[in-house]
């Protein structure tokens, strides 16, 4: 009873933790980043720290043409795999390839760069052309860092639509993929757009992997095909860090990239929970 | 009038007159939000007796019960009104703790839910819980319990198993142990052989008649025959009112009620 | 093509993705063996880097190990003490959906984003300098939301007749969850918390800002020293070594690091199997 009261107490303060954590992130990031964040950061062509000047423009297109890319190419290889465990495998292989899933989706993305790095950097550059850094692998690694919050994501959806809708179908004559295509993917197409949704901010917001294949160029510029080299706003960060001066212009603006990127990605957070809110009503 | 009940032998000989009054409802309302569940309940039931409640699903019997040991506090849109009195005191009431009544009175529900823990930790649970013994102390409990429950020799020699591991007429036996152990006055049983076999379902009768001589058993059933069978006292419920209550054989023989005359007779519900 | 021949087809399709999907972990798990076993042996495990390209890996080793360790003692308990309030007493209120956004919020933040937060907020503003204390922490807000997801999830998967047997006894709400319903989380619990681990293990971009160059010689003695850890050694090694031997020991450094992540792994997912099987 008392203590029940109390207890209640504690855990609520464990709870609103993460909420005080949101608030600081936002406070401090703003903070730091704010007074670079104009027009001419968000819109500027070049970045060139020493001579001073900081628009992320090209860095912003480099960025939404590589999460662009590898959310498709996600998309193609995600969605089927996740319609296949939810109404095409046997209950055995969905345990395993699930609990993979699992697995993969905290694969240190270090390695997978460093895979991307010295395998497919070569190959595209033996093969395709270019320097080999470039969008391209930007695509292939980024793609497969999503495909597993992708694919997770998808299955709960799928499944989530009730069995009668396909026991229906199928009791009037319709073939399995007639009854998915038809009846269990409208159906759960809300829940699926806010796994595509989701799967943009984890791309928006992955760092190493990526970083290790797009190439960053010095000066980084609008890309024109897919084997230019590009930078992203979270390599950008990552890189420039350590050589920024403390307290520099340099230094606000890649707090205000923070900045940028925790907008972007909140955003598409909130888009995706409204979407999922609006089926669940339905 | 013609009936094919059979009433238990010795609700014949009972006489609701004699016995001491454990539970009265005086008053006694309850709303889920806006659905009135229990309209005006005037109600004794007598200790050391089985008393059952029957009557249509949604009649309010289950409700009813649970406001014996005030388990529709758990949802937060109930509300009631009136008093419920236990040996004299208003359960009801704003200063009474309902932890305390909990452990006078057991609660057995209609699916059987062990914890999953072993047959001993299930039983062990109250009285660990409640401090009430350990040690040697506990094994004597727990042992008495499963005897109280009949299921002691099935089950003396894997104790430490699983609970999972039982039937589900076993698995109910030892809900009913696991009610026993905190030594309540009054058991409650909520539908408790709708989910399980015949032969399970008139074991669990045959336990009811023991326990009645220690304890007051109050019974919801939606089974007549059940009923009639056990009981020494029947109340019949419809739609959240109590339509006739009286002493079993009374209550099958002559209803006063046409309702209850037409609930019977298998004319509804 | 008939309906039949189409579903057949399309079966193939689907296949074929899901194999994609699966085969590039036994892929990288075969290519980083392969090149980096030639690096493991007693030296390199045991040993300390120098001159940047050569030696062994033990200070990062141990460095990982400190900050995950740590990392989840933090990140740990309040996670599941934030899915138990979550899970069993938030009230359908504004209060409770907007603690639950900013709970999926934190989940969706950019690691570099926590490690700029972390660099700001805890290397400097707390003044706790680059460090394993600051590597650690910043850890613990990726963690926080991983352990709250798995933990509620694993709690509100307890039966209600659980609850409802316990209650009908007497026992509070409190003494209930601490009893019943927390005793039969722990499995999933238990596996949420592990996979957090694997995943804080390989965790570059926060560790970067916060913990330390990655290269350090030496074990880290206390919570304010910096420290190493393995994914920023590798990182280091594989963009900026030009020897045959740095490459080794990047490849060697990313055997180490995927066998602790997949023995952190595998043992949630064993252990979550064990105890379906026993209830199930």
């Amino acid at each position: 009873m008392r203590t029940g009261d109390v207890v209640s107490k504690i855990l609520f303060l464990c709870a609103s933790l993460s909420a005080v954590i949101v608030f600081l992130i936002t406070a401090f990031l703003l903070r730091e980043g704010i007074k670079v964040l104009t027009p001419g950061f968000l819109l500027g062509l070049t970045w060139s720290p020493h001579r001073g000047l900081f628009g992320i423009f090209p860095t912003i297109v480099g960025t939404l043409c590589v999460v662009a890319g590898a959310v498709v190419i996600a998309t193609a290889i995600g969605i089927p795999s996740a319609i296949f465990l939810s109404e095409f495998s046997p209950f055995w292989v969905r345990n395993i390839i699930k609990s993979s899933v699992e697995v993969i989706v905290g694969i240190p993305s270090v390695v997978i760069g460093f895979f991307g790095l010295t395998v497919l950097v070569p190959f595209i550059r033996n093969q395709v052309g270019g320097r080999g850094e470039s969008i391209l692998a930007g695509w292939i690694v980024l793609a497969f860092m999503i495909l597993p919050n992708l694919i997770t994501i998808a299955e709960d959806s799928l499944r989530a639509v009730p069995r009668s809708y396909r026991e229906a179908s199928l009791a009037l004559g319709a073939t399995k993929w007639q009854t998915v295509r038809n009846v269990v993917l409208p159906s759960a197409s809300s829940g699926i757009r806010a796994a595509l949704v989701l799967g943009v901010g984890r791309a928006m917001g992955e760092t190493m992997a990526v970083l290790m294949v797009v190439g960053n160029p010095e000066t980084p510029w609008i890309p024109t095909g897919v084997l230019d080299r590009v930078r992203m706003l979270t390599s950008t960060i990552a890189i420039e860090f350590s050589y920024a001066e403390w307290g520099s212009t340099h230094q606000h603006a890649l707090f205000a990239i923070g900045v940028v990127l925790f907008f972007m990605v909140t955003v598409l957070n909130f888009i995706a929970t409204f979407v999922i809110r609006r089926k669940n009503i339905q | 009038m013609n009936n094919t009940y059979m009433i238990n032998g010795d609700a014949a000989a009972f006489s609701p007159r004699l016995a001491n009054d454990k539970v009265v409802f005086k008053g006694f309302n309850l709303w889920y939000g806006d659905n009135h569940v229990l309209k005006d309940i005037d109600a004794t039931i007598k200790s050391n007796i089985v008393t059952a409640f029957m009557g249509p699903s949604g009649c309010g019997k289950s409700t009813l019960l649970r406001s014996i040991d005030r388990m529709n506090d758990i949802i937060p849109s109930c509300r009631t009104e009136g008093d419920v009195y236990i040996d004299g005191r208003n359960i009801y009431d704003a200063d009474e703790d309902v932890y305390t009544l909990r452990k006078a009175v057991g609660m057995v529900f209609q699916k059987p839910n062990p914890f999953p823990m072993s047959i001993y930790d299930n039983i062990a649970y109250g009285p660990r819980l409640h401090k009430t013994a350990s040690g040697d102390e506990l094994d004597k409990i727990v042992e008495e319990s499963l005897r109280g429950a009949a299921l002691w020799d099935e089950v003396k020699d894997r104790l430490r198993m699983n609970a999972f591991g039982l039937s589900g007429g076993q698995q109910q036996r030892l809900c009913i142990a696991r009610a026993l152990s905190i030594n309540p006055d009054i058991i409650l049983m909520d539908e408790p052989c709708s989910a399980l076999d015949p032969i399970a379902t008139i074991k669990i009768e045959a336990l009811m008649r023991e326990l009645k001589e220690r304890y007051t058993v109050v019974l919801v059933t939606h089974n007549l025959q059940q009923a009639a069978r056990v009981s020494e006292m029947t109340a019949f419920m419809y739609l959240g009112e109590i339509i006739e209550f009286g002493a079993t054989r009374d209550v099958f023989e002559n209803p006063r009620n046409e309702l209850t005359e037409n609930y019977i007779t298998g004319r509804f519900g | 093509m008939n309906e039949i021949q189409r579903e057949k087809l399309v079966k193939g399709l689907l296949y074929a993705a899901v194999g994609l999907s699966i085969v590039i972990l036994p892929i990288i798990v075969v290519w980083v063996t392969a090149n980096g076993l030639g690096a493991i042996n007693l030296e390199f495990l045991t040993g300390r880097p120098y001159r940047f390209e050569y030696g062994g890996i033990y200070p990062q080793i141990i460095g990982s190990v400190y900050l995950v360790s740590l990392c989840t003692l933090l990140g740990g308990p309040l996670g599941i003490a934030s899915a138990i309030y979550l899970a069993e007493y938030a009230p359908d209120n504004v209060v409770t959906r907007t603690v639950r956004f900013f709970t999926e919020t934190l989940a969706g933040m950019p690691s570099i984003v926590i490690g700029l937060f972390g660099l700001q907020f805890l290397v400097y503003f707390l003044k706790l300098k680059t460090s394993l204390l600051a590597g650690a922490v910043s850890l613990s807000f990726m963690m926080l939301p991983w352990t709250i997801r798995a933990s509620e999830e694993a709690i509100k998967v307890v039966p209600q007749e659980y609850r409802e047997a316990s209650l009908a006894m007497g026992a509070t709400k409190w003494q209930t969850i601490l009893r019943v319903v927390l005793p039969a989380a722990v499995p999933g619990i238990v596996t949420g918390v592990l996979l957090g681990m694997g995943k804080a293990m390989g965790e570059t971009a926060v560790v970067w800002l916060t913990a330390g160059s990655g290269l350090e010689a030496f074990v880290p003695r206390t919570l304010r020293s910096p420290t190493g850890s393995l994914p920023m050694y590798i990182y280091l090694l594989a963009t900026q070594g030009h020897t045959a031997e740095g490459m080794q020991n990047a490849f060697g450094a990313s055997l180490v690091l995927l066998v602790m992540f997949l023995a952190m792994s595998v043992s949630a997912l064993l252990i979550r199997n064990h105890y379906l099987r026993r209830l199930g």
